[in-house]
């Protein structure tokens, strides 16, 4: 098993790690059972853009690095748009992933959807293709 | 940057000594030894002389010596032989939950093909109970495979209490030494152990060359069948230089046993001294005495293992973890949650093993750059905040 260029790249130098104060939405997904956790924190404006991302993960080098790029492609869109950022463009974003990882790249999807849930509650707004993130964290992975 | 290897239980460079005696079986000395010319007859000393020095080390007869292919196969060999051969006596077999997947996954195989397994559970340092293992014996018990030495934590088992039992109640008893031969002082008569699994890459022989000890008197089937090698028990073209490698590697382990296990021990101490002494929340995992003298196995709190080991790589250190992630599965490894840890710390174990070719001055490198690796990771992590944050909760 060996990581891209890229990945080693997030891993080394992960963008936007650390945490949001009072952040418009935060989600958390994974559970410490399977060795991953991630934690998303978003800064949403008042027009509903994606001013900043952070993120906190506990796991593997490609569970940083897929959080690293998940924040990196979610800032400035729009929170309609960052439905965009799924597991296959985080993955095509660090040159892919082995095989055996690609459940990080899932897991990055489900945490930046879960921090929009939690926006969305807080603010009463609803996003096309949107649902509830699973509420216990051990259901995702156990 | 400089490379330091710190994983010398996955496997060992060849020893320079070892290179030199070998190097002419692989063009010079080339003939096969069951052959009846004279060139095979260089061969064929060869093969013997090191079948000698592997019975001298653990205190067999040369006879008692069969050269495999490697520690997996002698696992393989030593339980499907045994319960090949003994199926009509009996289908128990006991081991352990901490055995290598070479034992764990064989007994496996043969409890889909109507064998009764126990699997010994171990206590917080991954010892077995000597009185788990009495209770667990059956009439229809016919082999007990416990390891020497386990190659995560390093815990040494009590063999020779082991034997006794196993001896008194005319069970077969097999040992994986795979971790132990060279590092531990081993007499198969004296610890009453009937069949014992080595492997030359770990003490220094190439890799692809290992060897089942069987005691005289013990009877178990064939598991490579085909030409008349190894006294008709194991066939196969002899793998001449890399027997002369293990003839040789485990001579010279042997020989120096003493002094490098002090030499390592000394290591072994300082590693676990500057890692607990500097870094919160973590703990040594194994016995503290009953331990490998080149072992050191400890968990961190709220960090993951893979991620641990892909940064102690950038600082050109070599070692390796139980987390699910370098185990190929979403599990972590098997025997540290044997040992009763939670999956979190199971995910964030780093396993140090050593050679006597590391130095003070390497693991004070390790170290040092260690203790911010690890703060670094907790500060990526969201378990160390919610830690943090009960703690200003309280």
């Amino acid at each position: 098993m060996e990581y891209s260029a890229k990945v080693m790249d997030h891993f080394m130098n992960p963008r936007n790690m650390g945490q949001i104060e009072d952040a418009d939405g935060v989600g958390t997904v994974g559970n410490a059972k399977c060795g991953d956790i991630m934690k998303i924190y978003l800064d949403i404006d008042d027009e509903g853009i994606v001013r900043d991302a952070k993120f906190k993960t506990f796991g593997c080098g490609a569970a940083v690095a897929t959080s690293s790029m998940a924040t990196e492609l979610v800032k400035g869109k729009s929170v309609d748009e960052a439905m965009d950022v799924t597991n296959k463009a985080v993955m095509e974003a660090l040159d892919g992933l082995p095989p055996v990882k690609v459940h990080c790249s899932c897991l990055a999807e489900e945490a930046i959807h879960a921090a929009l849930w939690d926006y969305c509650e807080k603010n009463g707004r609803k996003i096309e293709g949107l649902k509830k993130p699973v509420n216990d964290i051990d259901e995702l992975h156990g | 940057m400089k490379t330091i290897y710190f994983d010398n239980a996955a496997t060992t460079p060849v020893r320079k000594e070892v290179l030199t005696e070998i190097m002419p079986y692989f063009s010079d000395i080339y003939a096969n030894a069951s052959s009846v010319y004279d060139i095979a007859a260089k061969s064929r000393r060869a093969v013997e002389k090191a079948r000698e020095q592997v019975a001298k080390a653990i205190g067999a007869q040369k006879d008692e010596i069969y050269f495999t292919a490697g520690g997996s196969e002698s696992d393989n060999w030593a339980i499907k032989g045994t319960a090949d051969a003994l199926s009509k006596k009996g289908k128990h077999i006991i081991t352990t939950q901490i055995e290598h997947h070479a034992v764990l996954h064989t007994c496996e195989f043969l409890e889909k093909h109507g064998w009764d397994i126990t699997y010994l559970p171990v206590d917080e340092y991954g010892l077995i109970s000597l009185d788990d293992l009495k209770n667990a014996i059956r009439p229809d018990t016919v082999l007990i495979s416990v390891m020497f030495a386990n190659n995560e934590i390093g815990t040494i088992e009590p063999i020779a209490e082991i034997g006794k039992i196993a001896r008194e109640h005319g069970i077969y008893f097999h040992t994986d030494a795979v971790q132990a031969v060279g590092h531990v002082k081993i007499d198969v008569k004296e610890m009453n152990i009937d069949m014992l699994s080595m492997s030359g890459h770990k003490l220094g022989a190439p890799k692809g060359v290992g060897v089942l000890f069987v005691r005289k008197g013990i009877t178990i089937s064939n598991l490579i069948h085909g030409g008349g090698q190894e006294k008709g028990k194991r066939a196969g073209t002899e793998n001449t230089a890399g027997i002369v490698g293990m003839g040789k590697a485990i001579e010279l382990a042997t020989a120096e046993i003493d002094e490098t296990g002090k030499y390592l021990t000394m290591l072994r101490d300082r590693v676990i001294k500057g890692i607990t002494e500097n870094i919160d929340f973590c703990r040594l995992n194994g016995h503290r005495e009953k331990r490998l003298p080149g072992n050191v196995n400890i968990s961190f709190e709220f960090i993951e293992g893979e991620s641990l080991l892909l940064l102690l790589n950038s600082k050109g250190i070599c070692a390796s973890s139980g987390s699910a992630c370098t185990s190929g599965s979403l599990d972590p490894s098997h025997v540290l949650l044997a040992i009763g840890l939670e999956h979190e710390k199971a995910h964030g174990s780093l396993r140090i093993t050593l050679s006597k070719e590391n130095t003070v001055e390497e693991v004070d490198y390790l170290i040092k750059e260690l203790i911010p690796i690890v703060k670094r990771l907790r500060e990526m992590s969201p378990l160390y905040e919610d830690y943090l944050n009960g703690e200003k909760a309280v």
